[in-house]
């Protein structure tokens, strides 16, 4: 579950005033609005890696408003995905367990899960350059997932690909979300991404979000 | 065709002068002569003397450099500006100045204490006028160089990964260390070379804090200058051109690893 309590966020000039809205537990929800209106600010302040001002965010039921960024069991997939490019897929994908102190079996066995479901397991030792933007998406993916977080944040992350790989995606972003439950809220400009994906869809707007009608 | 005289006769003018300064040492000193003056027992102690102490604040220089450019890159604090303009201080202050400063902040009498006879009397390690202020000297100039070119560094790799890093449990520190720092080797060894190269030319500032005693504090610019103050000229030129031809190893080891010089 994710929940923002009268956010207020500044960042410069820019800021969102009392921001709330719930995704709830095992929801996909997608946020909608314009370009330059403070979604990413918005994905940014859940994950704490932005300070607000005023008002609660709550994960789980927890107030996690000053949990720093690694507490707060969050999955973030940036619209750059911001891939490390000194590590190769294998270690993107054991990074987060690494740092967990998981130990080298149960690694093991989750690199192998997910990277079978992301349909990387045959890039496992290659670098991250030179992959397709498909794979550097399922590798961010992978990453994210890695650690079962309890809430997903997805940042625009299929824009820069082909129609054909972004339905790809859209499949397996769908599987994936399903069979692991977890909560996810996904921003976007795409209907056809919301349509797809989304039974909850958020509009940003003139520094408001509200519930559009329910999709599923 | 024009622009290509302009352009290429101003930049050729440069060129042309650094050629002829070495094609001048060359043709001055036969390779006999060349050969006799580094022999001679004081040049080979200060040519050790020098690689030590120039690597030693090379090291010192990035070791200080790496952190110091990564907080000016990703970091916004109050008195940020300042930081940043006393970090440039030792590069535009001349360098006669940078030693007396030296020589009097190690001097200076705080009521009943002083810096070096506390480091004489107290801790067994006096500075000034031995071969730790030869360091120090070329640390103070070398440090300044190796912050600009780490904060380039830092500047250029995008701090996203390093916050995606944090939101998958890292501290910041562990977020520097596995995933900024090994994006820096680059930068690393361009700041290391460049501070050695730096620390290398150093000259004024050693001059005035360690003195220049033959076998003690002597190092290769301190050479040329009591060579030429003894009125030995081709022992002046020759260790000059042994100089020239370490500066030319360093600067190919930049090109040839591919970092450039970006600072």
């Amino acid at each position: 579950m994710i929940e923002l309590r009268d956010v207020t966020v500044t960042a410069g000039q820019f800021s969102l005033q009392q921001i709330s809205f719930k995704v709830n537990q095992g929801d996909y929800g997608v946020l909608m609005g314009q370009t330059g209106r403070g979604k990413t600010t918005i994905l940014e302040s859940i994950c704490g890696l932005r300070n607000i001002t005023s008002g609660e965010i709550l994960i789980c039921d927890q107030n996690v408003t000053d949990w720093s960024p690694g507490d707060r069991q969050i999955g973030y997939v940036p619209q750059d995905l911001a891939l490390f490019p000194t590590f190769s897929v294998q270690a993107h994908l054991e990074f987060a367990l690494r740092l967990r102190k998981r130990r080298a079996k149960d690694i093991a066995l989750r690199v192998s899960e997910l990277s079978n479901v992301l349909g990387i397991d045959h890039l496992l030792k290659r670098s991250i350059i030179g992959l397709s933007g498909g794979e550097r998406q399922r590798v961010a993916l992978g990453r994210a997932l890695s650690f079962q977080p309890s809430v997903l944040l997805l940042d625009e992350p299929f824009s820069a690909l082909d129609e054909s790989t972004r339905s790809e995606m859209h499949v397996l972003l769908r599987a994936v979300t399903e069979s692991t439950g977890v909560t996810t809220l996904h921003v976007t400009h795409s209907n056809e991404e919301a349509e797809a994906l989304a039974n909850r869809r958020f509009v940003l707007h003139d520094g408001v979000v509200s519930e559009a009608a329910q999709v599923v | 065709m024009p622009f290509f005289l302009v352009m290429g006769g101003l930049s050729s003018s440069f060129i042309l002068l650094i050629v002829l300064l070495l094609a001048a040492d060359f043709i001055f000193i036969s390779p006999h002569e060349f050969k006799a003056a580094l022999l001679k027992p004081e040049i080979q102690a200060a040519f050790r003397l020098t690689l030590i102490t120039c690597t030693v604040a090379a090291v010192m220089s990035v070791w200080v450099g790496t952190p110091l450019g990564y907080l000016l890159s990703r970091y916004r604090f109050p008195g940020r500006w300042l930081v940043d303009t006393l970090v440039d201080i030792p590069i535009v202050l001349p360098p006669l100045v940078l030693g007396l400063s030296l020589l009097i902040l190690f001097h200076l009498p705080i009521g009943n204490w002083q810096l070096e006879a506390w480091l004489r009397d107290d801790v067994g390690f006096p500075v000034t006028y031995r071969w730790p202020a030869v360091i120090l000297a070329q640390f103070s100039v070398a440090c300044a160089f190796a912050v600009r070119t780490m904060r380039v560094t830092f500047d250029q790799i995008d701090p996203r990964a390093e916050d995606v890093a944090r939101t998958l449990g890292c501290t910041r520190g562990q977020a520097f260390l596995q995933i900024a720092l090994p994006q820096a080797w680059r930068g690393i060894i361009a700041a290391a070379t460049i501070s050695w190269a730096r620390a290398l030319g150093e000259f004024g500032p050693i001059l005035v804090f360690a003195g220049a005693t033959r076998m003690r504090t002597e190092v290769l610019s301190t050479s040329v200058f009591l060579e030429l103050s003894i009125g030995n000229l081709d022992a002046a030129v020759a260790v000059s051109l042994l100089m020239v031809a370490m500066a030319v190893v360093v600067l190919l080891l930049l090109r040839v690893l591919g970092t450039g010089l970006t600072a």
